[in-house]
């Protein structure tokens, strides 16, 4: 079956894309594979102003993932438009632009800058970052900020979707998918790392110098699964899973609990060309599983 | 300030993921192979693991030394999850080398590798070593940071205007200075004891003074301390000094941001794996008093 699928006006080759924070600017992979071959890339998160992130050590390796407390260093939003948008083939695959501030009115400025610029496809509004002091996960934790900072930022996309990218660390993960879907989101995005820490018995340090980092990998698979399925059914948005997908099996079960796209996060650093095997592989597991359509396919998980 | 701003050699060819093959791996020090793994206690072991490239791999001419490769084999599952990064030891005649310590569980895990196993390479990647062949040149070689400078003396077209000066805690033999070019100048120094430490820098400050004096060049590569060492008295005695630094890394391809350091003349964190992994000594911050001496140098080199 031809794989393509559409999000929202969001039209995909396929339903493989690259996730914020893994696929540096994309450029970056473009020795490893036709970046043209993905469903999308999801460029690392942009600030208004540059930023240079947490203090080392910022990455610790744990039992199948890893904790990264990067910090969002990052070049800023209009280093990556003038730098790097121009090296990527946003003719022929959608680059999603991943937006982080502080507050609404920043991300609002951003959002217009962003959505402004013909190589942008959509906009990804991360409100669930755990490695930030200001913003981030804080905005995800609480339905009625994540419903405020969405509305800002729909307000200013104009005619690009909008993806709004949630937490699993929260009590209630559809309560603040519907508060984003109240806000106008067009598009659900999840999840976002696992807040978690690593320690080292012998110096009694923590691994990482924030302390406090985000768990990402397949270790998390099973935690992202169980979100997309319960969001799926209570908000009625298309959504994009991800979560410790690692093969074209990973993807389709995301897609079976209710995910219409998913991100490849983590497996991007297992190999870097990870997202392009998974693409060219997903058509040939389709036709051995005799998958037709992703309407039949989609959610159709028997619980 | 550009993000990818050129600070030592730049690479030579631009980066493959390849899925390579084991042909032999061995210990160095003792006589031991594939079937039989290091048995004695804390395994802090030597190894040279030759892998077979597959035909569209850079070869002898695609790579610069000083980059390096991460490596990943295809056993490891998830488990261990990250690739890990290795300096290139040799690139020549269809064979890939890699000199590696025991120090953690993913070096553990390769220090069992067999002949015929698979391991997944991606490379060559990051900026190497200058190369100055009519300038004297001075390789400081702390531990297995000796293996970038194998294949740099290999490839160097004057290698008797080479000197090596090496630092270790294991006995010599654990390292394969037999590697190294017929008649090229070595001094190995071992350290075993705070004195000897002492001793050490005493000698590694005169050598640098001296490669200072007369405009030459001097290459490190080291554990962090080394490292900081070298920096400081390269800044002192005002010499023309590259560091490789030894950054832990998730991806090598500048998208994790997990393996970056600072620098003296960019605003941002700069990524060891693809703006490094060797630098010029001014230009880094290693978390040493440089009594200011760095922003002199700027012009010298």
């Amino acid at each position: 079956m031809n794989p393509a699928v559409e999000l929202a006006g969001l039209r995909l080759k396929n339903p493989v894309l690259t996730a914020s924070g893994t696929f540096g600017y994309g450029v970056e992979f473009a020795p490893y594979g036709d970046l043209t071959e993905l469903g999308g890339i999801v460029v690392k998160g942009l600030s208004w102003e540059p930023r240079a992130g947490n203090p080392m050590p910022r990455i610790a390796e744990t039992p199948c993932g890893m904790l990264n407390a990067i910090g969002l260093q990052n070049i800023g939003a209009h280093r990556f438009v003038a730098e790097k948008l121009p090296l990527l083939p946003w003719a022929e695959v959608p680059v999603i632009a991943n937006l982080y501030a502080c507050d609404v009115e920043d991300f609002a400025r951003l959002a217009e800058y962003l959505a402004g610029q013909e190589g942008v496809a959509a906009l990804e509004v991360n409100i669930s970052c755990p490695n930030v002091q200001a913003g981030g996960i804080l905005f995800g934790q609480d339905p009625g900020q994540a419903a405020r900072v969405t509305r800002a930022v729909k307000e200013k996309a104009g005619t690009k979707p909008v993806i709004v990218k949630l937490s699993p660390n929260v009590t209630d993960i559809t309560s603040v998918a519907k508060a984003a879907a109240d806000g106008g989101a067009d598009i659900l995005a999840l999840i976002n790392t696992l807040s978690g820490m690593a320690v080292d018995v012998r110096t009694r340090m923590p691994r990482l110098a924030n302390v406090i980092g985000g768990l990402s990998g397949p270790a998390i698979k099973p935690v992202g699964l169980r979100c997309v399925h319960q969001v799926s059914r209570a908000v009625d948005l298309p959504i994009i899973g991800l979560g410790g997908i690692a093969s074209a099996e990973d993807v389709l079960e995301y897609i079976l609990v209710g995910a219409w796209a998913v991100q490849i996060g983590t497996a991007n650093f297992l190999r870097p060309d990870t997202a392009f095997r998974i693409a060219a592989d997903l058509p040939k597991l389709l036709d051995d599983l005799g998958v037709t359509s992703w309407e039949e396919f989609r959610g159709a998980l028997r619980a | 300030m550009p993000d990818d701003t050129l600070m030592a050699a730049d690479a030579a060819s631009s980066p493959v993921c390849r899925e390579f093959t084991v042909l032999e791996l061995r210990r160095t020090g003792l006589k031991a192979d594939l079937a039989s793994p290091s048995k004695d206690g804390p395994d802090h072991s030597h190894w040279l693991l030759d892998l077979e490239p597959p035909a569209d791999f850079p070869g002898e001419g695609g790579w610069t030394p000083g980059q390096f490769v991460m490596l990943r084999p295809v056993s490891w599952a998830f488990e261990p999850l990250w690739a890990r990064p290795f300096s290139i030891c040799m690139l020549e005649r269809g064979v890939l080398r890699i000199f590696f310590q025991v120090v953690g569980r993913g070096t553990r895990a390769m220090s069992v590798l067999r002949r015929g196993d698979r391991i997944v390479v991606w490379g060559p990647l990051g900026r190497g070593f200058v190369v100055e062949p009519e300038t004297p040149t001075l390789l400081l070689a702390g531990g297995i940071g000796l293996a970038p400078f194998i294949g740099y003396a290999r490839r160097h077209p004057r290698p008797d205007t080479l000197r090596l000066f090496f630092g270790h805690r294991p006995e010599v033999g654990e390292y394969p200075l037999d590697l190294l070019p017929q008649g090229m100048a070595v001094e190995a120094s071992r350290q075993t004891c705070a004195e000897e430490l002492a001793c050490f820098v005493g000698d590694l400050e005169r050598r640098i003074a001296e490669y200072a004096g007369t405009d030459g060049l001097i290459l490190a590569c080291g554990p962090h301390p080394f490292l900081q060492a070298v920096q400081s008295l390269a800044v002192k005695h005002r010499a023309r000094a590259q560091l490789s630094l030894e950054n832990r890394m998730a991806c090598g391809v500048g998208a994790c941001l997990g393996c970056v350091t600072e620098t003296t003349n960019q605003a941002l964190p700069v990524k060891v794996c693809t703006q490094g992994p060797v630098f010029w000594a001014h230009e880094l911050r290693l978390g040493v008093d440089l009594g200011g001496n760095q922003a002199d140098l700027g012009g010298k080199v």
